[in-house]
């Protein structure tokens, strides 16, 4: 019993270790083989992740018919076309969003104190602390016309928006979900950029400005570009704060793939919506992969 | 520089404020003692928070829920794990494109990925079963695993097990004394993500759901769709207090073995 234990959990970086096991003949050892370890994984990932997206593109292929007319029903009806330039408008924006508001808050994480670190830690991890649909009714009671953020406007004496069912109010909820998500990466690339080459075109007479939009701009690149990959790609796939916050003019293509599949059970419709969010995503990735690997290696080798 | 330190400042305390503003408003919602969600809440009560624990709607899907989370972090705990020691100790270039592979369901759109999970689980007759929300949100969480105990092996010396054999260990003693203690810190937070991430599960969870099992996101997306319940505000206040308290509790563990 401990021999076949033995071999599953020890490390297969040493092939001959010192002991006894060196000195037995030579036989099949799960050791040598670790990736043998990610079996597990591999196959509950293909039972709960491959095999339902593998149904889900042939669906959208063989619903009713085998062929392409599902396709050609998504990218010929201007409704469809209309909701799939939204989504990616409104991921376009909560990315910028997320990019304003996170540069200036993850530098200011940089400068600061331990102490008032740890409070704009907390401040990021705080949204955590709450289930996400939770946070969502929250920006329902915050965005509704009578909500806190108008009552404060009027009380200030603006005349009180529309937020709530408006894509200015989807975005403002998305971004706030996603932020961590830019703010975590950008931190952890501007904490390694040393100031001093800053302090050193300053002193070669360099503006404050110019200093900063010619070296530490370009050295924290990365992280704006991996945090914004990120929320991009996580925005597309967005389904729950749009539906909440959202009205009929700012659904986005994963309400659209729902109530194809469950309220008009059309699972060829609503495979196919679900192919083209997919491909977008990995496309995405795919095209992101090698920037990001590229900026990082121009931001080691500086 | 001085005004443009005073203008950072400004700025950030707003971002501050916009992150933490949704959690600090579910908090006096819950107390209000009439059904609306209009803000400021008016009066003082703790009727949702009995409604919460009386109600077995409610009762029966948090039971659910920590009944579902339970399994899947420790399931996703063990799998991960396994995982994460192979992925470090395979030495071809294999191991970049398997770990790619298995950190997948992070990007997959919720939405598509329950679709078709929905469509497999009807064949199966699997909606509304724990059998079926544990295969589902394992699957979700064990990228999270991964990450977290692959972060804890990437700074674990090898040479330290190979000296505990040196010693005389075998291989599993080696495993148990050395390396088990010190990827535990990350298998830990693997398991909080786990267990946090099935917790927190909506989209796949409506799909698969049935009147007979309900998780407790999808009994409050169901509150918040048909009526203004503030019950919701409790749930989202129990949850933020048992969160802090969690993190209360690792953070002084943590300080503690530091020290000693």
């Amino acid at each position: 019993m401990n021999q076949t234990i033995d071999t599953t959990t020890a490390g297969g970086s040493d092939p001959r270790p010192a002991g006894r096991a060196a000195s037995e003949p030579r036989r099949w050892r799960l050791a040598d083989y670790p990736s043998l370890l990610t079996v597990p994984a591999i196959l509950l990932l293909i039972a709960a992740m491959a095999y339902p997206l593998l149904t889900i593109v042939l669906r959208s292929f063989s619903e009713p018919e085998w062929s392409l007319q599902n396709y050609v029903w998504f990218f010929s009806t201007p409704v469809n076309l209309t909701v799939l330039a939204r989504t990616f408008s409104i991921s376009a924006w909560v990315t910028i969003v997320c990019v304003i508001a996170a540069y200036p808050y993850a530098y200011l994480m940089t400068t600061v104190g331990p102490r008032m670190r740890l409070v704009l830690i907390m401040c990021v991890l705080v949204p955590f602390w709450v289930s996400g649909v939770v946070r969502t009714l929250a920006w329902v009671i915050l965005l509704q016309d009578s909500g806190v953020i108008n009552s404060t406007l009027k009380a200030i004496g603006f005349s009180s928006i529309r937020l709530i069912r408006t894509q200015t109010g989807v975005v403002i909820g998305m971004a706030q979900v996603l932020l961590p998500f830019m703010i975590l990466p950008l931190y952890s690339v501007m904490r390694g950029i040393d100031l001093r080459l800053v302090q050193a075109a300053r002193s070669l007479g360099a503006r404050p400005a110019l200093a900063f939009l010619q070296v530490y701009l370009p050295l924290s690149l990365p992280g704006v570009f991996a945090g914004a990959i990120i929320v991009f790609i996580l925005s597309l796939g967005f389904y729950i704060t749009p539906a909440l916050l959202g009205g009929p003019r700012s659904t986005m293509l994963s309400t659209l793939v729902q109530s194809q599949v469950l309220s008009l059970l059309n699972w060829g419709r609503g495979g196919t919506m679900g192919v083209v969010l997919l491909v977008s995503t990995f496309v995405l990735l795919a095209v992101a992969a090698p920037l990001m690997r590229q900026r990082h290696k121009q931001a080691s080798r500086s | 520089m001085k005004p443009f330190r005073i203008i950072l400042g400004l700025f950030c305390l707003l971002v501050a404020v916009w992150l933490i503003m949704p959690t600090l408003v579910v908090i006096p919602m819950s107390f209000n003692d009439k059904k609306s969600l209009a803000f400021p809440p008016s009066g003082f009560s703790w009727q949702w928070y009995a409604n919460f624990f009386t109600n077995p709607e409610w009762s029966n899907s948090l039971l659910n829920s920590l009944k579902v989370a339970s399994i899947v972090a420790v399931v996703a705990t063990f799998i991960g794990t396994l995982a994460a020691l192979g992925l470090s100790r395979m030495k071809h270039s294999g191991a970049g494109i398997l770990r790619a592979i298995l950190i997948t369901p992070m990007v997959v759109p919720g939405v598509v990925l329950a679709i078709g999970i929905y469509a497999v689980y009807l064949n199966y007759q699997l909606v509304g079963t724990t059998f079926g929300f544990v295969l589902a949100h394992t699957m979700l969480a064990i990228p999270f695993v991964i990450i977290a105990v692959s972060a804890s092996l990437e700074v674990f010396d090898v040479r330290l097990e190979t000296a505990a054999a040196s010693l005389g260990a075998n291989r599993f003693t080696a495993f148990r004394t050395i390396t088990l203690p010190l990827i535990a810190p990350g298998m830990l937070s693997g398991l909080l993500f786990a267990f946090v991430t099935s917790f927190d599960e909506i989209i796949v969870a409506l799909f698969i759901t049935s009147p007979y099992l309900k998780t407790l996101p999808v009994q409050i997306f169901t509150s918040i769709t048909r009526d203004a319940d503030p019950t919701v505000a409790a749930v989202g206040t129990i949850i933020f207090f048992a969160t802090s308290l969690v993190i209360a509790a690792g953070l002084i563990i943590g300080s503690k073995s530091k020290r000693s």
